[in-house]
């Protein structure tokens, strides 16, 4: 390494790339994509923060945000009321929308709030007077996705409950708006003063009732928080500050930014194992050159360092062109996010995050070169005498170790600083190196069955293709290893995708129940359930349900948890509103996992034993015989933990974390849900635009409406995840066209010798076509293979559903990678057949 | 056909061949003007310095580029109006080559390597090609790969492999160049004799002296043009004129012909 401080290495690197610069370029080109990724998102990731920071008022829309779950009582309303600062009042609940002019009808997310509101940022709407018409009367804002689903235009009407509003504009984006809901969509604003004539309010609704404020400048909202928040607690109110959301926002993008870093440091690690190959295939060639300077008297470490001059040139050359289009992408990528973003983001260079990409890509690419280059070091001058100079077994080489050491540690670090967990890191570098070990298996186990089971008695041109997988320097794993990782991760993101959907699918599978009825009252049921009758739907279930929530777990109190700093109960899990419900048996779709169900009678006078969902009760850290206490709408009910059931929850119907024993609730305030199957699309349409005519406070949700929604958002991220497989396949292919480039002054003299034996262009092109065809075949085998066992192992660990092979898209992805792939390598070996053969006479043909 | 008393019509007939390539600004003559023609049979080996065109020549003959004028007879053919899969398929059926540099393909064996001329017509005989690298005495290496055999016995592979199409014309480029003396005559002795025992007519280029001196014939080509066509010493008869020397250049040829290539 030293002798690269001195200037001969770098005049004689120089020099020595005469003859093939050009050539060189291109491997320099696998890791430009790499480099562009980081960039990218770094810069990106850059922008959002200053975004973020200038912007955070708007992500509330407010200094402060109070939420609880009833109406203010008199004692918090003195409390909010003694906070100097303006003030905006808001209640949410679900309701079913109806519109009358088409006849559709869903459940919407209904906010009944003041047009004061939001105090910051700006409420992104057509026409932009829209929201000021709210205050002239019962006008409604309609979230864009509704207005198109039910293609409704301003100026329509939109129905909920028992009053009707005319849509004022088409809503796109309103600050304090969370990330979810934009996600989930379907939101129509109407003003608060006309919330009591949609008569939905005390029906068995719950919402919520917020309460937006704005301070003089002089208030610090932390601060005022931590003198009432007590209070606020004791309310039950929930409050939210510009910096905890800006910081909640903030995590999620970090979240979602670690992971497409790690894409982009996959596509740059395939880049580097491009590199790693295409300096081997060079350094092969550089023998006679390299040992020459030896027998001239260079020194081995000088030898070494003229390739390592010109591997680090050309790294710089990569990193530079990485740079370049990684910028130009940053400046796409809110485009590409736009569905997740909350904030406008402005374009500016990060020269820090290209700096941090620069020295990433450097260090891996100059890691990947220099263990080829090593062998330089071994290199005897002899070689310099002797033609077609191959190297025997290498003894062992600590250096070697210790390069690829390296390597490994570099992976370790990189996921170290983007995952910040020592797991995750460890993780992600051994599945890395799984998958990679698990391609390289499948890529030998490829060709050597095809070396076995190829039929010997095809034509000479196919034999000949085969044979070149195995020619000397061959890179035949490096590009099965590239293309077939890309393919992995394509193909993964379309397995994981399609068995989300196909889960819920099943749901709807034949008798299976298909619809929701919820927030009925009892004197409704009889009546509903007659309606449904009428649409030939019976009611297949119905169960009441009470509303209630968390008083105290193992007699400590909810609110002496969430005082508490060491509490690791989720905050949602201890306050949330249970609805509950109470039955003597397990459903179908439960299974009962510890304690006994149904519960007999318990003896008198000791509390009722009722059943957990499993998931709740890990979460609340309930086991059996825990005491939980519940408050009933006012009445306090202790309970213990009879049993721990797992529940099913892909059907379509109530599920319920807690379910109570007969002859506890049968007297509580209740309303019921029903269950049925409607079948057809059209069928369902008209139950819900019956049922909300009739009933306007019941709501329907529907299998078409979930499945909707669902695939909604798997759209939207699946859009981020299609556009880094994308990515990862391209890189895929980079590292392919560098890697035949620079072997191709190989394949250029093989197939002008052939053309010297006789050899017809036709032929020539069938030879390459198959060892592409082979190799691509192998590659994309494999990486289906590898994503059939990944999104099975998803599949058994994570979701918890049954592993669907998909084989006809598997099929699609494996002809479609192999078809580029072959098309691609013949593209980048193409000219071949234009040079005269007579090359091949020529010794010196090294320079081609 | 015979009917025709006219002499045997020649396999090889070149006809004020000329090669010229463009380096940069300046227009280079390779091959200037060269003419010559050789019978079924005939040996002839093409001597001269290095960078002389003799390899240049060579190719030009076997239609492995395009002249910039003149024209080429090969086996009856016209070249000029051939295409390139015509030439290939010209050069298939009646053509071998033997190089310097070997050129055997590397992921075949050397029975595989024997046999690709009559794989890409379609016609491998396994049998004539293990025929054959018995007569070159390499029947017990058939299966080993080219780097597990040294250079003479790799150029046994590559006579082996460009007499398997029985050619009528072979065209060898310094096949002893890259070998030792010892190894270099072995690999003479059986280009020569199966040369003769097929019929072939052969155009060797070389500096080994002693391969010249058993050709029939000796073209010495200086800067592209052929500066003495000779019979050599060996077998003129004492005394006779050397047949058609042209110019007083041939006599300094043999100084040149020691130049390294
Ligand atoms: N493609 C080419 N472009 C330019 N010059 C060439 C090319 N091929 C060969 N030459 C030149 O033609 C001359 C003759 O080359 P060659 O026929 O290989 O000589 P020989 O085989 O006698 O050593 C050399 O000076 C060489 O530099
Ligand atoms: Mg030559």
């Amino acid at each position: 390494m030293r002798s690269m401080l001195t200037p001969w290495p770098w005049k004689m690197a120089w020099r020595d790339s005469r003859s093939s610069r050009g050539q060189l370029l291109l491997f320099s080109a696998s890791i430009v994509l790499g480099v562009a990724a980081l960039v990218a998102i770094s810069g990106f990731r850059a922008n959002l923060k200053t975004a973020l920071d200038s912007q955070a008022k708007s992500l509330l829309g407010a200094d402060l945000a109070l939420s609880g779950r009833q109406p203010l009582t008199g004692e918090a309303e003195a409390l909010v009321d003694s906070l100097d600062g303006a003030q905006s009042r808001e209640v949410r609940f679900s309701s079913m929308v109806y519109f009358p002019r088409s006849g559709g009808s869903r459940l919407a997310q209904v906010r009944a709030g003041e047009t004061a509101f939001p105090f910051y940022g700006t409420v992104e709407v057509e026409p932009l007077h829209a929201p000021a018409q709210l205050d002239r009367g019962p006008f409604a804002l309609v979230e864009e996705s509704l207005m198109e689903q039910f293609r409704a235009r301003p100026g329509d009407e939109v129905r909920i409950g028992a009053r009707s509003f005319r849509i004022a504009g088409r809503l796109r984006q309103m600050p304090g708006e969370s990330l979810g809901g934009s996600l989930f969509g379907g939101r129509v604003y109407i003003p608060l003063a006309y919330l009591d004539e949609t008569g939905l309010m005390g029906r068995g609704n719950t919402a919520s009732y917020r309460v937006y404020l704005k301070f003089e400048d002089e208030i610090e909202p932390t601060a005022l928080l931590r003198r009432i928040g007590p209070q606020l607690l004791e309310f039950g109110l929930r409050a939210e500050t510009v910096a905890e959301r800006k910081a909640r926002v903030g995590r999620t993008f970090e979240n979602s930014a670690d992971f497409l870093n790690l894409v982009g440091f996959i596509a740059l690690l395939l880049g580097g194992l491009g590199v790693a190959s295409s300096v081997h295939v060079y350094v092969k060639r550089k023998v006679p050159t390299a040992a020459l300077l030896r027998c001239l008297g260079a020194k081995a470490p000088q030898t070494l360092a003229v390739y390592l001059c010109q591997a680090l040139g050309l790294s710089l050359a990569g990193i530079l062109g990485g740079i370049l289009l990684g910028v130009g992408l940053q400046y796409f990528l809110p485009g590409v996010l736009a569905d997740f973003l909350l904030v406008d983001i402005p374009f500016h260079l990060s020269w820090s995050g290209i700096a941090g990409a620069g020295l990433i890509g450097l260090i891996l690419a100059w890691l990947f070169s220099i263990q080829p280059l090593l062998f330089v070091r071994r290199l005897s001058p002899l070689a310099a005498l002797r033609m077609d100079y191959e190297a025997g077994r290498q003894p062992f080489d600590w250096a070697q170790w210790l390069v690829r050491l390296a390597i490994v540690a570099a992976i370790l670090v990189f996921a170290l600083v983007h995952t910040s967990r020592w797991t995750y890191a460890l993780g992600f570098v051994l599945g890395l190196l799984i998958s990679l070990a698990l391609l390289a298996a499948a890529a030998r186990l490829g060709m050597a069955l095809i070396r076995r089971f190829f039929p010997g008695s095809w034509s000479y041109p196919w034999r000949q293709g085969l044979a070149n997988l195995h020619r000397p320097h061959n890179q035949t794993v490096v590009l099965v290893l590239s293309i077939g990782f890309a393919t992995f991760l394509v193909m993964l993101l379309y397995l994981v995708h399609q068995g989300l959907l196909g889960q819920i699918m099943k749901a709807g599978g034949k008798g299976q129940p298909d619809m929701v009825l919820f927030d009925v009252q009892g004197d409704q049921k009889a009546e509903l359930a007659d309606l449904l009758q009428g649409f030939g739907a019976p009611v297949l279930q119905e169960m009441p349900v009470v509303a209630m929530r968390l008083q105290s777990i193992r007699g400590k109190s909810v609110a002496q948890h969430l005082r508490d700093p060491g509490n690791t109960i989720p905050n949602w899990a201890l306050r949330r509103e249970y609805r509950s419900t109470y039955r003597g048996g397990l459903l179908e779709n439960e299974e009962l996992l510890r304690g006994s169900w149904p519960v007999g009678e318990g003896e008198s006078g000791s509390p009722p034993l009722v059943s957990l969902d499993e998931g709740i009760a890990r979460r609340l850290e309930a086991g059996l015989g825990d005491e939980l206490a519940f408050d009933v709408q006012g009445m306090l009910v202790a309970t213990r933990v009879g049993s721990i059931r797992r529940v099913n929850w892909r059907k379509v119907q109530p599920n319920f974390f807690v379910v109570f024993p007969p002859g506890v609730l049968e007297e509580a305030p209740q309303f019921h849900v029903l269950v049925t199957r409607a079948g057809a699309g059209s069928t369902a349409a008209a139950i819900q635009r019956a049922a909300v005519r009739r009933f306007p406070n019941v709501s329907v949700i529907d299998l078409a409406l979930i499945l909707k929604t669902i695939d909604e958002i798997l759209q939207k991220v699946s859009f981020v995840l299609r556009f880094m497989a994308l990515f990862s396949i391209v890189a895929g292919f980079t590292v392919l066209v560098g890697v035949i480039g620079n072997s191709r002054y190989q394949r250029l003299r093989e197939s002008a010798l052939l053309r010297v034996l006789g050899a017809s262009r036709r032929q020539v092109f069938l030879i390459l076509g198959v060892e592409y065809l082979c190799l691509a075949g192998v590659a994309a085998a494999g990486g289906v293979l590898l994503a059939w066992l990944g999104s099975w192992v998803l599949a058994r660990l994570v979701f918890q559903s049954p592993f669907v092979p998909a084989f006809l898209p598997s099929l699609g992805v494996c002809l479609l990678v192999t078809a580029v792939t072959v098309l691609i390598g013949l593209l980048a070996t193409r000219g071949l057949n234009r040079l005269p053969p007579l090359e091949a006479l020529r010794a010196g043909a090294h320079r081609l | 056909m015979n009917t025709l008393a006219s002499p045997v019509p020649p396999v090889l007939q070149v006809d004020r061949l000329t090669k010229r390539y463009r380096s940069g600004e300046r227009l280079l003559t390779v091959v200037d003007d060269v003419s010559f023609s050789l019978g079924p049979g005939e040996t002839c080996s093409v001597l001269g310095p290095s960078g002389s065109g003799k390899t240049t020549l060579l190719g030009l003959c076997a239609g492995l580029d395009r002249p910039t004028s003149g024209s080429v007879l090969l086996n009856g053919q016209h070249l000029g109006g051939l295409d390139q899969d015509r030439l290939a398929e010209l050069r298939n059926r009646s053509v071998g080559f033997v190089f310097q540099t070997f050129q055997l393909v590397p992921t075949l064996t050397a029975l595989e390597n024997v046999m690709v001329p009559l794989e890409l017509r379609g016609k491998p005989s396994r049998a004539w090609a293990v025929e054959l690298l018995g007569r070159v005495g390499l029947e017990d290496r058939a299966h080993h790969y080219p780097v597990q055999l040294s250079g003479g016995e790799q150029q046994r592979v590559g006579l082996a492999r460009a007499f398997v199409n029985r050619p009528r014309i072979l065209f060898a480029d310094e096949p002893t160049g890259n070998l030792d003396a010892d190894t270099g005559e072995t690999v003479i002795e059986l280009l020569l004799e199966m040369n003769r025992d097929f019929g072939t007519m052969l155009l060797v280029v070389t500096h080994d002296l002693e391969l010249s001196g058993k050709t029939r014939r000796i073209l010495t080509l200086r800067g592209g043009r052929i500066t003495s066509d000779r019979v050599p010493d060996s077998l003129r008869p004492p005394g006779q004129v050397p047949e058609q020397t042209l110019s007083g250049a041939a006599r300094d040829s043999a100084a040149i012909e020691s130049d390294p290539a």
